[in-house]
């Protein structure tokens, strides 16, 4: 008897809950279909869509938001965009590429695949296209980023911006502390002052202790490399239990324990960001390009108040690293011509002062092209790094990046499609080691294991 | 009760086997459009899994595809990177799935008391479950577990915990808490489902024959919630052990490997390494393990949700 | 049951001798769990809260070592995510979840009702097969799905999503369908047969009206996961047919301040789903119960 009532006015409270709900999905899908239509099936539209795959950082945003204006250029030419964090761009971009998917007409790579991926076939070749397009003088681009990006000779992707590293540091509390810091600063001197100022309660120094072989292996390997250490030996024996590897790995990771910033094993450059600009850090050491984020006043409470430095180096050698964002045309490509028209657009020296005038001079695309520092307000603004980013970037040199003799290329990286995966691996091993929940020799020999078994594919 | 198949009587025995077979077809037919689209759509793809365990393959390396056998699986068992990995995916499973249950059944056991605005209440607690994953995951890494930014730190600080990192720090636990608010209240639904099926004569009765509330709770009310604990911890652990979205937005796996679980270790072999033969020979020993363990939960929901009609 | 019958007149009997002194202790225990209740019930919604509080903040007020909980309120973070190309997202999101959960309930139903009022043999298998898919990990057929969608020239189209959607949902859709077929009195459609109605007839009006209820509870769930579902979305759309979690990544941005953004952008994306689940709360409840309770 009681179940039956239970039933019944179960029954009626359920059937309005299911009116509600069934209003609720119609009006959902109305929304859909009032607004996605166009987007669902765009497929027929007039003109040519190309599909623009790049990495969500602020200034491929701004192009996002620029695109417009490309449009009323070519109007028979329409982009969509796919923005995605790095790692997630990176995956998708490979694995479309890589299988011939097709999916995209325009991808943003960087100078890790480029040589590899134009090797192989996976790229249009730019070259034509350039001396096609009058008044593009890609002679203008950067001579290192030029050679990063060219296969015999080539361009097979044309940079969107370019990027060494440097040390940032904050001019006002150097002065308040009394302390001096050189030109050219050593690891040994970065020690000493990260000691002092956290003395005082700040972040002596953030570095990336992220895992990723774009995360702490970026700035890691700059310091192995100016220790002298090497991955591997030209017989492809790995060298990463070496003395110097050790000692470099030590120092890196004793003094973001020491004296870093809190949470560094899974610190990247957007936790470093975020820390410096908001005035808890003394140093930062990372990309060039990280001035666009430190001296923009709108988000930075540090902006006008930063010295800057070259990264430090412990054998004396300049040790920043070389990293390009640029874009490529994969083979697949139905439209290159279309492409083309947006790349060269997207990498002109007219949308550089488009940039400056529409969204203020600190948004331009730093350390891609020569012509962008003689702008006379770029010139003005970037007076305090602008000429040490040139020169960071002039100074590397990929193609023989360590003190003894390397079988690869690359400064930070190793040019061979097996790094994502090993750097990705070793990377681990050093943000354990930096989150103390391993030693670094035992890192550093489970990294020997991962790079003999990568090495071991090349010997034969 | 009334569910099953009818009697057949004996004297439709003499009809023509023809006829019978007929009528089984009729009978299958509104059942194989659902069997088979869900044998093509998520069986096919295992077979050509299969097929990839046994090829070295680097997506990355044009021309590395070729046939190498049992030499991907046998990796896979020297890999102690996997081994953590499956330890992870365990702990984070079982961890979560039992404290969420426990939670749910506290929080269910709440919300069967009448009091003012519990409607209201019961609102505010579902909501974890619905706020998409990828965002909840995002926001507790961010609004909430930042070291110096996030708001547990602020909570916990006139306690002496400085810029303490809990995802650096504690990244297995900090996933499994963000798991854990998002299924407390799937536990606490399920529960509340069958706190409210339990005939409320019978407690009171017990109640005026003076046992303890405990007592009641212990003798009455827990054998009642049992199948539904059962359901919840069995469906519980269907998605929590396949859950890729938190680690990846959390932690990435790291630091190390050590918040990484399963679905997030292949994914990083299939993605970032790009070695698509070594990917798929763990996704092959992954079903194995989960067709083996699945075996025995679906026992334990058969023998208790087969035949809803027996306990209503 | 029979205890329960004679203990009830007992129970009545026994109330008006304790009836003044209970009703004051149960005054004072339904504050006191009412209390409880609440604070609980206010942690656990605080992340939320929270996420919403952000998204009004500028990013300088989101990042304070001392949270703001008074601020004066901006809605330029909202201006932002809706000027950064939301409607495609929500669309193809509305599409592959309205379109996918369809599917699962045409095909669902005459599945359960195979399995239940009309059960096949082997029943049993058949339920476990269905469960059992639920439990292989997706990211194991990845690969094989993403090659073949990209030779059938599917990559990046919404209907890719919704069958692989439709794949998702329908093995719990079929175990909850069925449980809801169960709860159809076998009379009813014994009755109907003799009757002499033809098997849609009984169906369509005799059983349909009965589970109704049930299938709008599964429809719900279904809503639900496809709605929030990130990991094919993530890896077989690109710009055609991209969701909305897609879109809530795309605000992770590699470079510096991003909490207020994120937040507005989570909170839109969250809206739909958080708003059907509360309005349908009773739906939920019956769906993941799998139909125990009504």
């Amino acid at each position: 008897m009681t179940r039956r009532r239970d039933t019944r006015t179960g029954g009626t409270i359920s059937r309005r809950a299911f009116l509600a709900g069934s209003a609720g999905g119609a009006a959902l899908a109305l929304a859909g279909c009032a607004t996605g239509t166009d987007q669902l099936f765009s497929g027929g539209g007039s003109g040519t869509r190309i599909t623009v795959a790049i990495v969500s950082n602020s200034q491929m945003e701004d192009a996002i938001s620029l695109s417009y204006l490309f449009e009323q250029e070519h109007p028979g030419i329409h982009p969509d965009f796919v923005s995605l964090p790095e790692n997630e761009a990176r995956a998708k971009i490979t694995a479309d590429v890589s299988t011939q998917g097709g999916e995209f007409d325009v991808v943003m790579i960087s100078n890790y695949e480029t040589p590899m991926w134009s090797a192989n076939g996976w790229l249009a070749n730019l070259q034509p296209y350039i001396n096609a397009t009058p008044g593009y003088d890609a002679q203008d681009f950067l001579p290192q980023l030029r050679a990063t990006l060219s296969h015999q000779g080539d361009l097979y992707s044309v940079p969107f911006y370019g990027e060494s590293s440097f040390l940032m540091y904050r001019k006002d509390l150097m002065a308040k502390y009394g302390i001096t810091m050189p030109d050219k600063p050593t690891w040994k001197q970065v020690d000493q002052i990260a000691e002092t100022i956290h003395s005082k309660g700040l972040v002596g120094i953030c570095m990336r202790g992220d895992p990723g072989w774009g995360e702490n292996l970026a700035p890691m390997d700059t310091v192995i490399n100016s220790y002298g250490g090497r991955w591997f030996d030209p017989q492809w024996q790995a060298q990463l239990t070496s003395s110097e590897v050790t000692h470099a790995v030590s120092d890196y990771v004793s003094l973001v324990q020491k004296y870093g910033e809190p949470g560094a094993p899974a610190a990247g450059f957007s936790e470093c960001a975020t820390l410096y600009s908001q005035g808890d850090a003394a140093m930062w050491y990372d990309a060039t390009s990280a001035v666009s984020t430190i001296e923009d006043p709108a988000s930075s409470k540090v902006a006008g108040k930063n010295g800057y430095a070259w990264a430090p180096t412990q054998d004396g050698r300049p040790s920043g690293w070389l990293y390009t964002w640029s874009l490529a045309i994969p083979k697949t490509c139905q439209h290159k011509q279309a492409a083309w028209d947006f790349i060269s657009w997207m990498t002109s020296k007219s949308y550089i002062k488009t940039v400056g005038e529409k969204l203020g001079w600190s948004h331009v695309p730093p350390g891609s092209r020569f012509s962008s520092y003689q702008i006379p307000q770029y010139k003005k603004l970037s007076s305090v790094y602008g000429p040490l980013t040139l020169q960071s970037i002039n100074a590397t040199n990929s193609a023989h990046p360590c003190l003894q003799p390397v079988p690869y290329t690359g400064v930070q990286f190793l040019d061979i499609p097996e790094f994502q995966d090993l750097g990705t691996n070793v990377s681990e091993q050093f943000s354990a080691a930096i989150a103390g929940s391993q030693s670094v020799p035992s890192a550093l020999s489970q990294a020997q294991k991962y790079a003999q078994a990568v090495g071991q594919t090349y010997r034969k | 009760m009334t569910a099953i198949a009818p009697p057949v009587a004996g004297a439709h025995r003499i009809r023509a086997r023809s006829d019978e077979r007929r009528r089984g077809w009729v009978r299958r037919a509104p059942l194989l459009p659902a069997l088979v689209f869900t044998i093509i759509i998520t069986q096919l793809p295992f077979l050509v899994t299969l097929y990839y365990s046994l090829e070295s393959w680097s997506l990355v390396r044009p021309g590395s595809q070729h046939f190498v056998g049992f030499a991907n699986y046998a990796q896979v068992f020297e890999d102690s990177q996997f081994r953590t990995t499956a330890l992870n995916t365990v702990i984070m499973t079982v961890g979560t799935v039992l404290i969420a249950m426990v939670l749910g059944v506290l929080l269910a056991l709440l919300l069967d008391r009448k009091f003012l605005g519990r409607g209201v209440v019961r609102t505010l607690l579902i909501t974890p479950f619905l706020i998409m994953p990828v965002g909840a995951a995002l926001l507790w890494k961010t609004t909430m577990f930042d070291p110096t930014f996030g708001i547990v730190n602020y909570i916990f600080r006139p306690f002496g915990i400085g810029k303490f990192d809990w995802v650096g720090s504690f990244p297995l636990g900090s996933v499994m808490i963000e798991m854990i608010w998002q299924w407390t209240p799937f536990m606490m639904l399920l529960v509340l489902a069958g706190l409210q099926s339990q005939p409320k004569d019978i407690l009171e009765a017990a109640s005026c024959d003076g046992a303890r509330p405990f007592a009641i709770f212990r003798e009455l009310t827990l054998p009642h919630l049992r199948r539904y604990i059962e359901l919840g911890v069995v469906l519980g652990a269907i998605y929590v052990v396949n859950d890729f979205d938190a680690v990846y937005m959390m932690t990435q796996g790291g630091p190390g490997i050590s918040s990484a679980n399963l679905p997030f270790y292949i994914y990083q072999r299939a993605f970032l390494g790009f070695q698509v033969g070594q990917a798929a020979a763990m996704g092959v020993v992954v079903v194995v393990a989960t067709i083996i363990v699945a075996t025995f939960a679906l026992r334990l929901i058969f023998t208790s949700f087969s035949g809803t009609e027996q306990a209503a | 049951m029979t205890s329960a019958d004679v203990a009830v007149p007992a129970a009545q009997t026994a109330e008006p001798a304790l009836y003044t002194g209970k009703r004051a202790k149960r005054r004072s225990n339904s504050l006191t769990w009412g209390i409880v209740g609440w604070v609980v019930g206010i942690i656990f919604f605080f992340p939320v809260l929270w996420m919403v509080l952000t998204s009004f903040k500028t990013e300088a007020e989101a990042y304070t070592n001392t949270p703001h909980i008074v601020f004066s309120p901006t809605l330029s973070q909202y201006k932002a995510v809706f000027s950064s190309g939301l409607w495609p997202y929500v669309a193809n999101s509305a599409f592959a979840t309205i379109v996918s959960t369809i599917l699962v309930l045409v095909l669902a139903t005459p599945c359960a009702f195979a399995l239940s009022l009309r059960p096949v043999k082997k029943t049993r298998d058949v339920l476990f097969f269905f469960i059992s898919t639920k439990m292989l990990p997706v990211v194991a057929a990845i690969i094989p799905i993403y090659i073949a969608a990209r030779d059938l020239h599917l990559l990046d189209n919404i209907f890719t999503l919704v069958i692989l959607y439709t794949a998702m949902n329908l093995p719990i859709a079929v175990w909850m369908m069925r449980s809801f077929f169960l709860e159809v009195p076998g009379e009813l459609l014994e009755a109907a047969e003799m009757d002499g109605a033809p098997l849609r007839r009984t169906v369509v009006e005799v059983i349909l009206p009965i589970v109704a209820p049930g299938l709008a509870a599964t429809a719900l769930i279904c809503c639900i996961f496809s709605w929030n579902e990130f990991f094919f979305a993530v890896n077989i759309t690109a710009t055609q047919a991209a969701t909305v979690p897609v879109f809530l990544v795309g605000f992770i941005s590699s470079e510096g301040l991003y909490f207020a953004q994120l937040a507005a952008a989570a909170t839109v994306a969250t809206l739909p789903v958080v708003l059907a689940g509360w309005i349908a709360q009773r739906q939920l409840v019956r769906g993941l119960s799998f139909g125990a309770i009504k």
